[in-house]
């Protein structure tokens, strides 16, 4: 099983059945299989504060969501997380692409790379970080440590982790 | 006719329903006039009600009613493609366009200009779009609900605003009463 099979066999493991996804180069092989899979209803958004308003409504309609995007969403979404996802105590998974660590071929994403991790633990959002790829083997248990406590959690997936690009 | 005006007139009509409300004035409004447990009130995060409102039709079968406005339909542009592209038959998007950011002093909005948010849906591809007077607005819901076709209506009102108290219940406890009311 490669990682992003395994990836997404842990969603469906834990019952989450709707994931928004913007899409990062990183994440296509995990996108194609969240797509793919036929116990998971997959709603690509155009922005990802959207994508968690979606992410909002499925779970008060008792369905289990994740959004998978990349760490420059951090900055588009905020307020949404603040406001919304944790105003209002929901559970979200966000598995998050880290652009701009080693082997980033894109200087302008280092950018955000380097207030990443600070952004989060700023809004006291516990956070993971998939360096080597063994990491992979925490995703079940992460999942249900975010459904456990009603949070969103990061996890941040590097390019090491992804094996370049 | 107003917002508020058009809101006492359509509380009878969403009663039975599931009934997302908008940030600001329309939540502090629908809870004035008729709190009831099947709506969840948004304190916060401007523009996410339709995206709120189709997470929910898309993730259950009861019938869901988001009351939203021209401003912020505007600051999720984004949300019109992709309602368009997830059919979900039970989800109804009532737009109350006033051409104004009514919660924030009734600034203009574009809706109120050249921009049809009408003919916007119509082309990011929602199927059903109706656009019509404040008065005819509960008949048009309404008729939506009775007809098991996801549908937008974009209701032509005019600016302007009533005192209303801000919703002081814990935002936790807005969510549990609505999930409760939504497995009921």
């Amino acid at each position: 099983m490669d990682v992003s099979e395994k990836i997404v066999s842990d969603f469906v493991a834990n019952d989450v059945s709707f994931i928004t996804t913007v899409p990062c180069k990183q994440l296509g092989g995990v996108i194609e299989a969240v797509e793919a899979h036929p116990a998971i209803y997959h709603i690509p958004a155009n922005k990802e504060d959207e994508g968690m308003g979606l992410c909002a409504g499925a779970f008060m309609g008792g369905k289990r969501p994740a959004i998978i995007m990349q760490n420059t969403a951090i900055g588009v979404t905020i307020n949404t997380l603040v406001t919304l996802t944790q105003f209002y105590r929901m559970p979200l998974p966000m598995l998050i692409s880290y652009r701009g660590e080693l082997g980033e071929p894109v200087a302008c994403q280092v950018e955000m790379a380097v207030h990443t991790k600070a952004l989060l633990a700023q809004l006291n959002i516990p956070t993971y970080h998939f360096h080597q790829e063994e990491d992979v083997e925490e995703f079940d248990k992460i999942l249900k440590y975010t459904f456990m406590c009603n949070k969103p959690v990061a996890i941040l997936t590097d390019a090491s982790f992804w094996k370049g690009y | 006719m107003i917002r508020s005006e058009l809101l006492r007139e359509l509380a009878p009509v969403i009663a039975d329903h599931l009934v997302v409300c908008n940030i600001g004035l329309p939540s502090q409004e629908m809870h004035m006039i008729d709190d009831r447990e099947t709506n969840f009130y948004m304190l916060g995060t401007m523009g996410l009600a339709s995206s709120i409102g189709l997470g929910l039709a898309l993730a259950q079968d009861k019938k869901v009613v988001v009351i939203d406005g021209d401003g912020s339909v505007l600051t999720n542009l984004g949300t019109l493609p992709t309602i368009a592209n997830n059919v979900a038959d039970n989800y109804v998007l009532l737009i109350v366009d006033n051409g104004s950011y009514g919660s924030t002093g009734d600034q203009p909005t574009y809706a109120g200009m050249k921009t049809s948010l009408t003919e916007v849906a119509r082309a990011c591809g929602c199927e059903n779009v109706v656009e019509c007077s404040g008065a005819d607005t509960s008949a048009a819901v309404k008729s939506a609900l009775a007809g098991d076709k996801m549908t937008i209506i974009v209701s032509k009102v005019e600016s302007g605003n009533v005192k209303v108290p801000v919703i002081t219940r814990d935002p936790v406890s807005i969510r549990d009463r609505f999930m409760d009311a939504v497995k009921a």
